[in-house]
């Protein structure tokens, strides 16, 4: 198990290089083989991991500059895994989503070795270059790829989440002041008994805090989102939301609950009620949107609200009985892997019927079940996904989500059941607009699935039933990890 | 009891799923093959679900329970199984009898329609999970399937998607249950929360057994948001709206779903987890089953009084199924548990009856719907009439061999009984004579009188249609043989005790004082419709004889009692215009806030700049104009010609000698 964590940070960055110097007529096929040896490492990485062992494994740690505490750790336990198979699905499911050139696959794959990176880091400083080394791709990406209104959205894009990490970062600064360490493991040690004291408590809290609430985002720091979602081509759009989007919440669960749990019992009803506006009021405002993508791109924040709602009711309470705390998170980590492969594939289809109608917006179809019968039925299974019908993957997640959160704040939970029920009305009112009345003229001439995508949406689709029917295989990677984090909030 | 089958039960919804499946991925050509599959797969599940029902009787009173694992998450399993009991055999055969009646009638009924077999995959569908709510021994196994029949029915409201009504009908539908199956979801938490499982029976650690002493002050919350998942299943009022529009499905879908199995769930929820409602009663009362009742008794009078003045065929059965589902559940609240369920069973037979005989009859009138354009089909749709005949007077209540009559009664004893007010049981008696009024009104519009123009060229539905109304007919007499009060066979089977023959149970006055109401509604309507009904009568069918009466009450009845343009006013309003806020809130406030932020940075920038500018900078500017100045000014003197320096070298010595003369 040595060095196949190094192996699969390394994969990309080669590709990278493969790309720059060989310059390949067909750079997309050369990054998706990349990926796929990427995948086989990760799937060699889940191979060999022990789901009963608790703690990380296969951890490699070197010196790196001893002055400031930072070391070169990375580990792996079951939210890191699951995230590493996570990028390593989304990120070659993104390039099949559309051509890219040839500079827009070496930034995807270095965004890919940052996300990896960011997942199996265990030491603050490694994990900061990393979080940071993933922004700058995804910036340039819809910067000089992206769609009408690029440029602000860009902009917006890197501004709030740079400002966000700025908070972060100097808050880690406090942290490292007061304590001497940035290992994760020893810092959550610490956690219990108060990190820090006073004021600087609540400033280390609030700068990380605000880092990771931009970055999920969290409900009101999310309007970056919708316009750099729009803005970016489907790939990367598909990629911000299905990795991108959970290293806020991998933040949160890595670092600010275990961190700052005194802080957080104490502003846990302030949190909880900004997870419940996620919740509630994006999939309103997605209800309000005309673009296709918008839409998909408000529903994304409802989704990561859940998350949020699961992982603020365990640690603002403190009489939840192991159960809920159990159900809790691993309905946020089932909720995390689903909602990246839900979203990624409704931006996969927003994208393919762009790419036909040329325009996205809701009212420029009509009628498309007559025309393309596979594409509505497939595209009808994603959407059903996302607004959670069991027997698909989404079902499994918010359930336990509810579950655990109920037990210990009800009133919040009962609320937030409202956004099932948007989320509901949104799709609904999506796929009348798309699939149903006559046949809308502009639409006469669409193609239906060709054979390329077919390859590309079956297996995901049949992942999202797999996943939604038997989900004891993923629920395997948490388990150990989940019961050893239940007793942090216990 | 442990005969293969009642172990292996699942079975029976796996085989309509598997052949849904197989018929979803045959090519589109295949269309003989789909129905095919989907009539064996029924047929094979009916065949199981009779040995499962005969498995029951030999050990009456008894269930065969199978809980399994779905998942562990953290230490904690999930658990989920099947429950096979008399509740669960006898839905069970009913489902799957009707079933295959709607199955076979469908391939004469949908024999042009360019996506047959795609209608056939999803009906098979939409088997499989109303079988898996049936025989779930778990409320979240029980919700799963409950959901997965929402979307199946979803998917066949909308089957002719390019119908801009269709496509809307469908989309109502699925959001309204959606509405009741949120509280549904949210009971099922609360019950997980305080129970600690979700399984109904599990050696007397469920949910309803020793479950129940768990859940405490919480009982009626947990008992009325479950019942509100019911409302919205069961079209009971508020949430009744969906069901009529449904009707934009094809007709079997609208025998199948909205008539027999699926709107009969919420009863079925309702009677399975009914302990839940009987916690702390008091002689059989309990507040959740006191809302049970009144919301049973306002729906089951709405909705009678409605269908008299609707003119569409399915939309005053479907109104009348919204009545019969209300009194179902005027029965559960009642404690007539068992009285509620034969009236279900009853029902789905004799409105899958009524309802396909409607699909002949459109069929037959060139999918015309319009009562008042029918007219004169018994003639010429002999068939058809007879057996509609025999489901309209099972609905309506006639007495001895209809099966409708005897479970209606079953009810309405119950009612009669009910400790806490008499109240319901009148208004029950009122809507017994208004479901034989409109009945008896829908069927001399469309068998009476002159032939109008949508029947002018009917003729009979072919024998793939008939066939099934008359299987259907005689099960609707047939079934009546078990539930009379003088051997309730299935009344004792369904409540687990045994059964006595007892002629003398036919004799009561509360059974003849409904029977003489039945007559009395009947009578009314042929009193007010007989003009229609005559041959040769040039009457003005367009105008309702009570709507030349009573125009304002007729227009109020035929609006729905505007309750859909009320919500439209008020909820969707509402929710549109909180979209539309939050919207804004995000483009102009928060996003406001962030570009406020963004313009402070940029003012901080510019008067930064300006200081640099005009301040520092200016002065660096300044010190550096000087110093060049200065320079410039030196540079005079540089200028390099020797005269003139030796010039001033020689003022210069001048000057100083002058000085230093001066001074000495």
């Amino acid at each position: 198990m040595v060095g196949l964590i190094n192996t699969l940070i390394i994969i990309p960055l080669v590709g990278t290089i493969a790309l720059y110097i060989g310059r390949p007529k067909n750079p997309r096929a050369v990054a998706l083989l990349f990926n796929a040896l990427a995948a086989f490492f990760a799937f060699m990485l889940w191979q060999k991991f022990d789901t009963y062992a608790v703690g990380l494994q296969a951890v490699e740690r070197h010196a790196w500059i001893p002055a400031i505490g930072a070391e070169y750790l990375v580990g792996l336990d079951g939210l890191s895994l699951l995230l590493v198979l996570l990028t390593t699905i989304i990120i070659p499911f993104a390039f099949l989503a559309q051509p890219l050139e040839r500079g827009a696959c070496a930034l995807m794959l270095v965004m890919q070795a940052a996300l990896y990176g960011t997942f199996v880091a265990q030491n603050f400083v490694l994990w900061f270059l990393f979080y940071e080394m993933s922004l700058i791709p995804a910036f340039l990406l819809i910067k000089i790829w992206g769609g009408a209104k690029r440029d602000r959205a860009a902009i917006k894009f890197f501004l709030y989440t740079f400002l966000g990490s700025v908070a972060m970062l100097l808050a880690f600064l406090g942290i490292f002041f007061a304590k001497g360490t940035f290992d994760f493991a020893e810092l959550a040690a610490s956690g219990k008994a108060g990190l820090l004291t006073g004021n600087l408590a609540w400033l280390a809290f609030w700068g990380i805090f605000l880092g990771l609430a931009v970055k999920v985002p969290l409900f009101p720091f999310h309007t970056w989102l919708p316009d750099a979602y729009e803005a970016a081509p489907t790939g990367v759009a598909m990629v911000l939301t299905g990795v991108l989007s959970k290293m806020g919440v991998y933040g949160f669960v890595r670092l600010l609950l275990p961190l700052f749990p005194n802080e957080i019992k104490i502003v846990g009803p302030w949190l909880l009620g900004l997870a419940v506006c996620s919740i509630v009021f994006a999939p309103l405002a997605a209800w309000a949107q005309r673009d296709l993508k918008r839409m998909v791109a408000y529903l994304s924040i409802n989704h990561l609200g859940y998350c949020m709602l699961g992982l603020f009711a365990i640690a603002s309470g403190s009489t939840s009985s192991s159960i809920d705390a159990h159900a809790a998170l691993s309905g946020v980590f089932m909720q995390i892997f689903n909602h990246g492969i839900t979203a990624a594939m409704l931006f996969y289809f927003v994208g393919i019927i762009e790419q036909r109608r040329g325009s996205r917006g809701i009212d420029d179809f009509g009628g498309l079940m007559q025309r393309t019968p596979l594409l509505c039925g497939w595209m009808s299974v994603a959407m059903f996904s996302s607004l959670g019908l069991p027997g698909l993957n989404g079902f499994i997640g918010e359930f336990l989500i509810f579950k655990g959160s109920f037990a210990i704040a009800a009133s919040f939970t009962a609320v937030s059941v409202l956004g099932l029920l948007v989320t509901a009305i949104v799709f609904m009112r999506a796929m009348q607009a798309l699939f149903s009345g006559p046949l809308s003229a502009s639409c006469s001439t669409f193609p239906d699935l060709l054979r390329s995508e077919k390859l590309v949406i079956i297996p995901v689709t049949l992942l999202m039933f797999g996943l939604g029917i038997a989900p004891q295989f993923i629920f395997n990677i948490f388990n150990a990890t989940i019961v050893q984090m239940a007793r942090l909030f216990s | 009891m442990n005969t293969w089958i009642a172990t292996n039960i699942w079975l029976i919804p796996a085989v309509p799923l598997v052949m849904s499946l197989m018929i979803l991925s045959l090519p589109n050509s295949a269309r003989g093959l789909g129905a095919w599959f989907a009539i064996i797969g029924q047929i094979l599940a009916l065949a199981m679900s009779i040995f499962a029902f005969g498995s029951t009787l030999q050990a009456p009173g008894s269930a065969t329970i199978q809980n399994f694992t779905w998942f562990t998450f953290g230490d904690s399993a999930l658990r989920l199984g099947w429950i096979l009991d008399p509740l669960a055999a006898a839905m069970l055969v009913m489902i799957l009898l009707v079933g295959l009646c709607i199955f076979v009638f469908s391939v004469g009924y949908m024999t042009d329609d360019k996506n047959f077999k795609r209608f056939f995959g999803y009906l098979s569908f939409f088997s499989a999970a109303m079988l898996g709510v049936v025989i779930a021994n778990s409320l979240l196994l029980l919700f799963i399937c409950w959901e997965l029949v929402g979307f199946a029915s979803y998917l066949l409201i909308g089957f002719w998607i390019e119908r801009p009504s269709a496509a809307a009908a469908a989309k109502k539908a699925f959001i309204t249950t959606r509405i009741g199956d949120l509280g549904l979801f949210l009971g099922m938490l609360w019950l997980y929360h305080q129970s600690g499982t979700l399984l109904f029976y599990d050696d007397g650690k469920g949910c309803l057994e020793g479950g129940l002493a768990l859940l405490g002050a919480n009982t009626t919350f947990i008992a009325l948001l479950i019942f509100f998942g019911a409302v919205g299943k069961s079209g009971q009022f508020p949430l009744h709206v969906w069901l009529p529009d449904a009707m934009e499905g094809p007709t079997p879908v609208s025998a199948l779903i909205h008539a027999a199995t699926m709107v009969a769930a919420g009863v079925f929820l309702v009677a399975r987890v009914y302990p839940i409602f009987l916690v702390g009663a008091i002689n059989g009362v309990t507040t959740s089953l006191t809302v049970v009742v009144w919301i049973g008794v306002i729906t089951g009078l709405m909705a009678a009084l409605i269908a008299i003045a609707q003119s569409d065929i399915k939309r005053i059965l479907a109104y009348s199924t919204v009545s019969q589902l209300g009194l179902m559940m005027v029965s559960l609240g009642v404690g007539g548990v068992g009285a509620g369920i034969m009236h279900l069973l009853a029902h789905g037979f004799f409105k899958a009856l009524l309802f396909l005989g409607a699909g002949s009859v459109i069929h037959g009138s060139h999918h015309e719907q319009d009562i008042r354009k029918m007219g004169g089909l018994r003639r010429v749709m002999p068939v058809t009439f007879l057996t509609y005949a025999v489901g309209m007077m099972a609905l309506s209540g006639v007495p001895l061999i209809f099966s409708g009559a005897w479970t209606k009664e079953e009810v309405l004893h119950s009612a009669a009984h009910w400790p806490a007010s008499r109240v319901p049981y009148f208004l029950l008696l009122a809507g017994v004579v208004l479901t034989a009024l409109y009945m008896t009104r829908q069927v001399i519009y469309v068998f009476f009188g002159n032939r109008r123009q949508a029947s002018e060229h009917a003729r009979e539905s072919s024998s793939v249609m008939t066939i099934p109304l008359i299987v259907l007919a005689i099960c609707t007499v047939a079934f009546s043989i078990v539930l009379t009060p003088a051997w309730p066979w299935l009344h004792n089977y369904l409540t687990r005790e045994s059964a006595h023959f007892d002629m003398a149970q036919l004799i009561q006055p509360m059974l003849i004082l409904s029977f003489l109401l039945v007559a009395a509604g009947i009578g009314l309507g042929v009193a007010i419709y007989r003009r229609i009904a005559l041959p040769d009568s040039h009457q003005l069918v367009d105008l309702d004889p009570i709507a030349k009466a009573q125009p304002a009450l007729f227009g109020f009845l035929e609006n729905k009692m505007w309750i859909d343009e009320l919500y439209d006013r008020t909820v969707i309003a509402l929710a549109k215009r909180a979209a539309r806020v939050s919207d804004w809130m995000d483009r102009y406030f928060w996003d406001g806030l962030v570009r406020g932020f963004a313009d402070l940075g940029q003012l901080f920038g510019f008067v930064m700049n300006s200081v640099d500018e005009r301040g520092i900078n200016a002065g660096v500017d300044e010190t550096t104009a000087g110093t060049r100045g200065l320079g410039r000014l030196m540079s005079l003197a540089h200028s390099g010609q020797i005269q003139t320096y030796l010039g001033v070298i020689a003022i210069g010595m001048l000057a100083l000698l002058l000085l230093y003369a001066w001074l000495a």
